[in-house]
């Protein structure tokens, strides 16, 4: 039997309309025809270089897209399709965001707050505690505002927003960029172990080491377009992996070499 | 709290610099004036039966052929010594002609100030709120019109509708005419300063407005509003939560900085509404070759204006977490 995908992805294409002069418009396509299935329990990353379009998948998902923007495709969540009125119920509940920065976080209020969402109740007190401690934050840091968070800290307070409602699908938006190896590792075990107690995570990444230490499965992105999906482990040998483009990363990780990657064909697309 | 001392001495030592730039402006202005004081403040017939005696009398008190520089130190000499010298047109000492044309002023100003500040933000906030919407046109399209409308203009426009036409208002003047001071009623004071202060209002507001809506949309296109729809706040929580706080900042700055435009319409509006204010004395000092009373005025004006700014960079200092905890460490 099937199970029932937390997230179903089809088809989904996002573009823009711009202005090229006073009267004309152009349609620019950021991501095309992408599919997608995240399960319970499963960490699933996409990999993609610099401006391919993965924050704006993650927006798309929430229905937080540019007013310029357009999107088409199917989305379904547990198996009910999920429209901008379903999805408007369920963000900040059961389907969360780990943004890109600490430039999400309000520069002007302190952490405590924005963690629980500006709800002052002794429950929601106790349940911010009980998160900052989960991540090895103090109890100071709930004072403290944005600009006084190391980055390392920052990191764990960003994921710390997404757990106060025990949600079932997280989407998390270049979790680990510029810190260290250890830590980003660490982040990332945080990401297992939510989708442990049943969540589905879906870590968006341009590191394709990490990617592969880090989910189940990888989909590798290119120009806005899926090239490769393969489980994590098929990254072990180049031979399982299918497009050019997914080889060439593979090959310019370190273990493997370290070859820089060579522009590659139209057609390889 | 050394680093705050210090920021605050710096702001101090660049308020007297400034002033002191203003007041050699205001004095080299008055000097390259082709106003002749006497011609401007005795009549052609008077001073064509004048003997030379009482010619060279009068050139002397008006201080006509002195040297300006000359004239300028002694003024400072005065001043550092908390002297402002004496009106030459009221012939009374600076500082009480000051006194009591602020008095007057303060009234329209103070009241501009606050309701321009309080209207403008509100508006500001509700046209930034729903832009695009029919609301935001009309709030935007009436700020621009008043924006672009001339303050006297526009004062004299009110001043046809309200005072001539509809009999509202008084036509001018600060107190009824011909009444005795000592039964001068505050709602004969007040009957007499709205309209002036309504005018001084409205072409404060526009200004208010577009710059708040301006930062109201800067705030609810940031990051952390994203963040904050992506975790299902509504339009009201975030506004709530996160418009309000970090749109006060920026109001505060924008509040104190009006000081000065409010400064500079009611010296318009004055004359328009011939309200015995600073605004209206300054226009006789400076046509009437009055240099004290001009100095005196520019420098005070000036210093008030300053202030204003001082204290904003002040409030800053204690709202904003960044230069608070910045400046304690
Ligand atoms: N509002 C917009 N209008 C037009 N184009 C946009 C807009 N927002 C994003 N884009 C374009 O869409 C593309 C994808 O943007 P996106 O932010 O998703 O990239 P990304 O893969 O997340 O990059 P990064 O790794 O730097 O975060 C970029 O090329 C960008 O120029
Ligand atoms: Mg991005």
């Amino acid at each position: 039997m099937d199970r029932i995908p937390i997230l179903d992805i089809q088809n989904l294409s996002v573009s823009f309309s711009q202005y090229v002069d006073m009267f004309r418009k152009n349609d620019l396509q950021v991501i095309k025809d992408l599919n997608l299935k995240l399960f319970e329990g499963e960490v699933v990353a996409v990999v993609g270089a610099s401006g391919s379009g993965k924050s704006l998948l993650a927006h798309a998902i929430l229905g937080i897209l540019p007013y310029n923007a357009s999107f088409s495709g199917r989305m379904s969540y547990c198996g009910e399709p999920l429209t901008q009125m379903r999805i408007e119920q369920l963000r900040g509940k059961e389907i969360v965001l780990v943004p890109q920065s600490v430039s999400y976080l309000d520069p002007l209020m302190k952490v405590g707050f924005q963690i629980r969402k500006s709800v002052n109740d002794k429950r929601s007190k106790e349940k911010m505690l009980q998160t900052l401690n989960r991540y090895g934050l103090g109890e100071e840091v709930e004072k403290l505002y944005p600009f006084e968070l190391s980055g390392g800290m920052a990191r764990r307070v960003l994921i710390s927003t997404a757990v106060m409602d025990s949600p079932r699908l997280v989407i998390a938006d270049e979790p680990t960029p510029g810190i260290h190896i250890d830590a980003a590792k660490q982040v990332l075990g945080h990401f297992r172990k939510i989708a442990d107690d049943g969540a589905a995570v879906l870590i968006i990444t341009h590191d394709l080491e990490l990617a592969i230490e880090a989910a189940d499965r990888v989909v590798v992105f290119y120009a806005g377009m899926t090239l490769e999906e393969a489980q994590a482990s098929d990254f072990s040998d180049e031979s399982k992996l299918s497009h050019p483009y997914t080889r060439a990363l593979w090959r310019a990780m370190p273990q493997n070499g370290f070859r820089a990657i060579e522009s590659i064909k139209e057609a390889d697309l | 709290m050394n680093k705050l001392m210090v920021y605050m001495f710096k702001n101090f030592i660049r308020m007297l610099l400034l002033l002191l730039f203003v007041s050699i402006t205001a004095f080299i202005l008055v000097s390259l004036s082709p106003i002749d004081p006497l011609q401007a403040n005795i009549s052609q017939t008077a001073l064509g039966s004048l003997s030379q005696e009482q010619i060279d009398k009068l050139e002397m008190y008006w201080g006509v052929n002195e040297a300006p520089i000359e004239r300028y130190l002694a003024w400072v000499r005065a001043f550092l010594h908390g002297d402002m010298g004496t009106s030459l047109l009221y012939r009374q000492s600076v500082a009480s002609v000051i006194m009591q044309k602020l008095s007057n002023s303060l009234m329209l100003m103070v009241f501009a100030w606050i309701i321009s500040g309080g209207i403008g933000f509100f508006l500001g906030i509700l046209s930034g709120m729903n832009r695009g919407k029919i609301i935001d046109k009309l709030i935007k399209g009436y700020a621009l019109l008043t924006a672009s409308a001339p303050t006297f203009w526009l004062a004299l426009l009110f001043l046809l509708v309200f005072s001539v036409w509809l009999g509202l208002f008084p036509i001018g003047l600060s107190v009824p005419i011909g009444m005795d001071a000592a039964s001068v009623s505050l709602s004969d004071r007040l009957q007499h300063a709205i309209l002036p202060a309504v005018t001084l209002s409205i072409t404060g507001i526009s200004n208010i407005v577009l710059h708040t809506r301006e930062k109201m949309i800067d705030v609810l296109e940031s990051e952390y509003v994203l963040f904050a729809v992506a975790r299902g706040e509504k339009r009201w929580e975030i506004f709530r939560h996160h418009g309000l706080r970090n749109i006060l900042l920026p109001a505060i700055t924008l509040q104190f900085a009006s000081i000065s435009e409010i400064f500079g319409g009611s010296i318009l509006v004055e004359q328009v509404f011939s309200y015995p204010g600073l605004g209206q004395a300054v226009v006789t000092a400076g046509l009437g070759g009055d240099i004290p009373l001009l100095l005196g005025i520019t420098v005070i004006s000036a210093a008030i204006v300053f202030a204003g700014n001082f204290i904003a960079d002040i409030l800053y200092g204690i709202v904003d977490p960044r230069i608070r905890k910045g400046a304690r460490s």
